[in-house]
């Protein structure tokens, strides 16, 4: 039995892996083994990569397969990490055309979880830029989808939270950039309407996403520092920069678990302030930032889970439709302003519809805090959860631990689709995580 | 153009036992330097896997399969005769765990588990070392294993196969001395492989395959003869070796 709980630590989850270093077992452990699901490096929050009865660690399947430098495309196994694609391409003058906030995650994990990146509303999810993708089902057979081919499986599978089958192997675009740097303008908001209002100004920014002090009450609710990013290019670099920096993440880490008292109201709004402040004075100001700290700030401190406490936190990501976004997310820091216990790291961010059949993506505005566990947390995630549903909102599966089945039923409508096409390809009760057997799909 | 113009031409890599995982990092670490590689391998469409593998992350333009069966030792001259050319370097990573309890009571899995790691390791590199002596230069690398240093109720077959190729590598190493062609004993300590994916490893002495491979492509640089990747090891075997035999024979080790 090995641990297997998601990244937040909550719930607590454990259950047999078995692993596979070669695709060959891994699509024969997909038909053989009774409620499974695939695993790759364990970064959704909630309980998603843990199997109902079994789990498969695909993390053996690290091989690449293909690279066309014309085209950008490239073929890997799904268990290849998205640390190694950037580490072997960047330096190529490549980069992937989505990236979630860490980059430790496998291929196959952001294709079932159809990641998004701060660049969604102009290029769309890691779904959209796959091409193909080989997927194992549970009768034994190992089929290829794409837009052509199986292509409702294939719109299934992307999102599909591994639902389908097992990703064995992908090919996807990378996008050709000048060098490994971004250049980051930092804009202020001192209220949501502000926030809102400059997230649709800086909407033509390839990259754009809002940190938001969810602890800010009355005038200051939602106050928010805007980060604009663009690639930049070889001229914009200072004379001497390297223009492919390596990562120099990695060399700090929370080598125990933090007390659960350290992050307390008090604790969190200070750093808050101080964060808001910061940001603040660098209001206008463009500067290069590195590659790893632009897009996958927390990498850079190993384990930083842990600093929530043995209890875990929750990680709740909601997106709200466009007409009541504003109203809907206000409402939402209201509640969790005055709960108190707040996070660091909460993101306001514009999204465009997503295209996978599960995909979470909508036109709208979605907002994702970390929470610490604790006996009040429960009420009050209902409460925001009922706020989602009455603005027609949804939930991030990759992130959820918590929703009722019933939230979830009335943001997804193409469900029963989804559950019809499982039934279709044997898959219902075959494939099945925790998440599925506590969401009832 | 003068001579520093002139690029010289990249050397080639051998692997022996180009699907495991110690094989295929070290066929990395030489790809990602400019070399030729050339993984042989029983499973061709493993072997395959890798090469893949390995073009598509180092940009690798000359990676090769070729069939070959160890245990298969009469094949063997014909497989080198077909090589596209005499590497410059060849690394020897086969093994076989096997199964002790089986290997006690199964004369056949025993003798496959010998040969595997022993005799034709051996007997191939034996091959090599006379055509990299004919042709003045060369380096050989087995990786041998800390398991030889001495025999324990929990592995000696095994053991006994890596003391063997162990020990053949130490007299060839001595033979072809006084020439150009080196001779490398690796021994990797525990390493974390899908061949001990099982296993509870300590962790202090266990290294991933990447850190042996690293080691061995140091060699280029700086040769040696015996190498224990994690230098923990070298102090845990000379222990291990010093126990008189007579009390060595009641421990449970």
């Amino acid at each position: 039995m090995k641990d297997l709980s998601g990244w937040g630590r909550y719930p607590r989850l454990s259950g047999p892996l078995d692993v596979a270093f070669d695709i060959g077992p891994a699509a024969a452990a997909t038909a053989n083994l009774p409620g499974v699901v695939a695993r790759g490096l364990g970064r959704s929050y909630g309980d998603a990569a843990i199997g109902r009865d079994n789990t498969i660690d695909a993390t053996g399947l690290n091989r690449m397969q293909a690279f066309d430098p014309e085209t950008g495309i490239l073929a890997t196994e799904a268990g290849v990490s998205l640390a190694e694609i950037i580490a072997t391409f960047l330096p190529r003058g490549y980069f992937p055309c989505s990236v979630p906030g860490t980059r430790f995650v496998t291929v196959g994990g952001m294709i079932a979880s159809d990641v998004h990146g701060k660049n969604q509303h102009i290029d769309g999810t890691f779904g959209d830029h796959v091409e193909w993708l080989m997927l194992a089902l549970p009768d034994h057979r190992v089929i290829r989808c794409s837009r052509d081919e199986n292509a409702e499986l294939f719109a299934a599978t992307i999102g599909g939270m591994g639902l389908t089958g097992t990703i064995l192997s992908a090919a996807f675009r990378l996008k050709q950039i000048e060098t490994g740097w971004i250049r980051q303008t930092t804009h202020v908001a001192r209220n949501l309407s502000e926030a809102v209002a400059l997230l649709r100004q800086t909407g033509t920014a390839t990259y754009t996403v809002a940190w938001i002090d969810v602890l800010a009450r009355g005038d200051s609710l939602g106050r928010s520092l805007i980060l604009e990013g663009e690639h930049a290019t070889t001229e914009q670099l200072p004379w001497g920069d390297v223009r492919f920096p390596s990562s120099a993440n990695g060399r700090v880490g929370v080598p125990i678990d933090m007390p659960g008292w350290m992050l307390n109201a008090r604790t969190v709004r200070a750093f808050n302030e101080l964060y808001y402040r910061n940001g603040a004075r660098k209001t206008g100001q463009t500067t290069n930032v590195p590659w790893d700290s632009y897009f996958f700030p927390l990498d850079s401190i190993a384990n930083w889970n842990r600093i929530y406490g043995r209890r875990g936190f929750v990680q709740h990501q909601c997106v709200i439709p466009v007409a009541k976004a504003e109203s809907a997310v206000s409402e939402i820091l209201d509640r969790i302003s005055s709960h108190g216990a707040g996070s660091f790291l909460a993101v306001l961010k514009r999204l465009a519809p997503g295209s996978g059949l599960m995909s979470f993506p909508m036109e709208g505005l979605t907002l994702a805090l970390d929470i610490p566990v604790s006996e009040k947390l429960m009420t009050l995630l209902t409460e925001i959860d009922a706020l989602v549903v009455e603005a027609g909102g949804r939930m991030y599966l990759a992130k959820d631990a918590t929703q009722s089945p019933t939230t979830f039923a009335a943001g997804y409508p193409q469900l029963d689709r989804f559950r019809q096409l499982r039934s279709e390809i044997g898959a219902k009760d075959r494939m099945a995580s925790k998440l599925s057997e506590r969401l009832g799909i | 153009m003068s001579d520093i113009d002139q690029q010289a031409p990249p050397k080639s890599l051998l692997v022996i036992g180009g699907t495991s995982d110690i094989g295929r990092a070290v066929a990395s670490a030489y790809a990602a330097i400019g070399w030729k590689i050339t993984l042989a391998a029983r499973n061709i469409e493993a072997a395959d896997r890798n090469a893949a593998d390995i073009r598509t992350r180092y940009e690798a333009a000359h990676v090769t399969v070729r069939p070959l069966d160890i245990l298969e030792t009469a094949t063997f001259a014909g497989f080198l005769d077909q090589l596209d050319e005499l590497p410059d370097t060849v690394v020897c990573v086969v093994g076989m765990l096997g199964d002790q309890t089986r290997a006690q009571n199964d004369p056949k899995h025993a003798a496959q588990v010998i040969r595997t790691n022993f005799e034709g390791p051996a007997l191939l590199l034996e091959m090599l070392a006379s055509r990299f002596v004919e042709r003045g230069h060369g380096l050989i690398v087995g990786v041998s294993s800390v398991a030889g240093d001495r025999g324990r109720a929990s592995n000696y077959v095994y053991g006994a196969g890596k003391a063997g190729f162990t020990a053949y590598l130490s007299g060839l190493r001595n033979r072809l001395a006084g020439t150009d062609v080196q001779v490398v004993t690796v021994k990797p300590g525990f390493v974390r492989t899908s061949m001990t994916a099982d296993m509870d490893l300590i962790g202090p002495l266990t290294a991933a395959p990447e850190t042996v491979a690293a080691r061995i492509a140091a060699l280029q640089m700086r040769p040696a003869n015996v190498i224990y990747v994690l230098r923990a090891w070298r102090l845990v075997m000379f222990i291990i070796r010093a126990i008189p035999e007579a009390v060595f024979k009641k421990l449970k080790l």
